[in-house]
């Protein structure tokens, strides 16, 4: 139960990529996602996962935590892998078995996809351990706010996602609770066939879906009498900052991407 | 001359056009620094009270004055910074994601500079006794801690009167007593007007004045002393009576005349051996 409750993956810290802003961490794996696509020899590959690879370590999260984030990618990281080593028919034949034939190509190919979706994963999970969701938020709100020019929600947007994540492990507390209760009704989650238990959900889903409008009601309540008019005129009680660390990663990251376009192979 | 701070004038509602009334034809009057209690079984209209004096609800007929404003569309922002209300349940009412961020919520919502909400945020959860839990988030607190941090995100904007609907309702017997104590303190620390709603009336002996409510009208306003002497009555409009004030009125069905009704168990306990060292 309490492993359900930690939201996202956080895992609390102090480290430099803990301090950074969240902003500057969104900003640089957005890039960095980017310039993954743009390595393409041995030389940029390794650079770009030395870098991954800093950060990490940096970030002193435990690798346990790192392997399990990486794990429902795991397959995907194979299967490309496999894909590429049988159909790519580039390069010479390195080895032949039963009607199969492998090619070098195929094996490069294949290595270099798989590096690239070990690095995207790394570095993106990076984010969600080292930042709690609530920072992620206002980063996304903070970054977002020029859209207020077109009329786009941005503070509401950023409530509505901070209220959720408020709300996740309550619900998931309200869900326990149901299940059991219906199962001391006798609905069986358990066992029999995937269509009964498709069926044994309706119990569980209705109640929730009922407590979930009648939470949102009397929060709604709350909320204004405690004098929520909507974004205008509000402060803000956490604060973004710019610090130092984030301009000193900015020109670290600015090199990295000198650099990979300094190594990367064109023509 | 204490400063008049609520008052319903000739108050009736209803929901839509066509319901029957919630409230019919109330007025009263609170006072600055005073405790009042509303108590009245489901449905006497005793949340609709404070729905009204917050201005999530409008009265269709009669006006209600707080601190020389009426409540209307125009004021009720204004109102909302002087009336603080805590809700009964604790989990719908806690927005922020910490306990800090949802007693900084009623103060972002105000504007309130950022240096002044980690003063007041500071002050006012060492009120309710929660400076330990700063970070926390709510899910990790007890019914009782989420409540006080409630409390104590109300008692942030510095409001002149601070109502508690039904707050205790869904906490056990400890949470209960819990926030009695803290609200008590805060009370005599602040001196800002108490209103608490609820049905059970072992919980108005601290107040200093008690209006019942029975379907939607001002059934009576006394001491709570005055009030536990009616069982009869009070057990006709479907309200408890605390087990001492039944013990009292058995004791006096045998022959044992105590002095005033006592409220309490101390009190009972002052009374009984008083009269037994007199005879």
């Amino acid at each position: 139960m309490n492993n359900a409750l930690i939201i996202g993956q956080y895992v609390p810290g102090d480290s430099l990529v803990h301090r950074l802003d969240p902003r500057t961490k969104i900003t640089i794996i957005f890039f960095f996602v980017f310039i993954v696509f743009l390595a393409n020899n041995i030389a940029s590959y390794t650079l770009l996962t030395v870098f991954a690879l800093a950060s990490m370590l940096t970030s002193r999260v435990p690798i346990r935590f790192i392997i399990k984030g990486l794990t429902p990618v795991w397959f995907l990281i194979v299967f490309t892998f496999i894909l590429h080593l049988f159909v790519t028919k580039e390069g010479t034949v390195i080895a032949e078995f039963w009607i199969f034939e492998f090619y070098s190509g195929g094996l490069i190919q294949g290595i270099a996809i798989s590096v690239r979706f070990f690095l995207l994963i790394l570095v993106t999970s990076l984010l969600t351990l080292t930042t709690t969701p609530i920072e992620i938020t206002d980063a996304i709100e903070d970054m977002l706010h020029p859209l207020n020019r077109f009329k786009f929600p941005v503070h509401e947007l950023a409530l509505m996602m901070s209220i959720s994540l408020r709300f996740i492990p309550t619900l998931l507390q309200e869900t326990d609770k149901i299940s059991r209760a219906q199962a001391s009704r006798g609905v069986d989650f358990k066992t029999g066939p995937v269509k009964d238990r498709i069926q044994a959900i309706v119990p569980l889903l209705v109640p929730l879906f009922v407590s979930a409008f009648k939470r949102a009601e009397e929060l709604a309540m709350a909320m204004e009498a405690r004098g929520y008019q909507g974004g205008e005129g509000r402060t803000k009680l956490r604060e973004l900052k710019i610090e130092r660390n984030d301009i000193f990663i900015f020109i670290l990251f600015a090199f990295v991407i000198a650099g990979l376009f300094m190594t990367r192979t064109y023509g | 001359m204490r400063k008049k701070l609520v008052e319903f004038r000739n108050v009736s509602f209803r929901y839509g056009d066509e319901g029957p009334w919630v409230l019919k034809n109330c007025s009263f009057e609170i006072y600055e620094n005073e405790w009042v209690a509303i108590i009245g079984h489901n449905g006497s209209g005793k949340s609709t009270i404070a729905k009204l004096l917050n201005g999530l609800l409008f009265p269709q007929e009669g006006e209600i004055i707080i601190d020389g404003k009426q409540v209307n569309e125009e004021s009720i922002w204004n109102i909302r910074k002087e009336v603080g209300m805590v809700f009964q349940n604790p989990d719908n009412q806690f927005v922020g994601a910490t306990v800090q961020d949802d007693v900084a919520f009623g103060m972002e919502n105000r504007g309130v500079p950022r240096e002044e909400m980690n003063k007041r945020i500071s002050e006012t959860l060492k009120a309710v006794r929660m400076q330990d839990y700063r970070l926390t988030e709510p899910h990790r607190l007890s019914g009782g801690q989420k409540q006080r941090v409630a409390i104590a995100s109300v008692l942030a904007i510095s409001p002149k009167v601070l109502i508690l609907d039904e707050a205790t309702a869904m906490l056990d017997p400890s949470g209960r007593k819990e926030i009695m104590e803290t609200v008590g303190s805060i009370q005599d620390q602040r001196g800002l007007s108490l209103i608490t709603i609820t049905h059970d009336l072992q919980e108005v002996v601290q107040a200093d004045r008690v209006i019942v409510m029975n379907n939607g009208e001002l059934w009576k306003e006394s001491t709570p002393r005055e009030i536990f002497t009616q069982k009869e009555a009070l057990r006709k409009i479907g309200l408890d009576v605390p087990f001492v004030a039944i013990l009292t009125e058995e004791l006096k069905h045998a022959g044992v005349h105590l002095g005033a009704a006592p409220l309490n168990h101390e009190e009972l306990l002052e009374d009984l051996w008083t009269l037994h060292s007199r005879t």
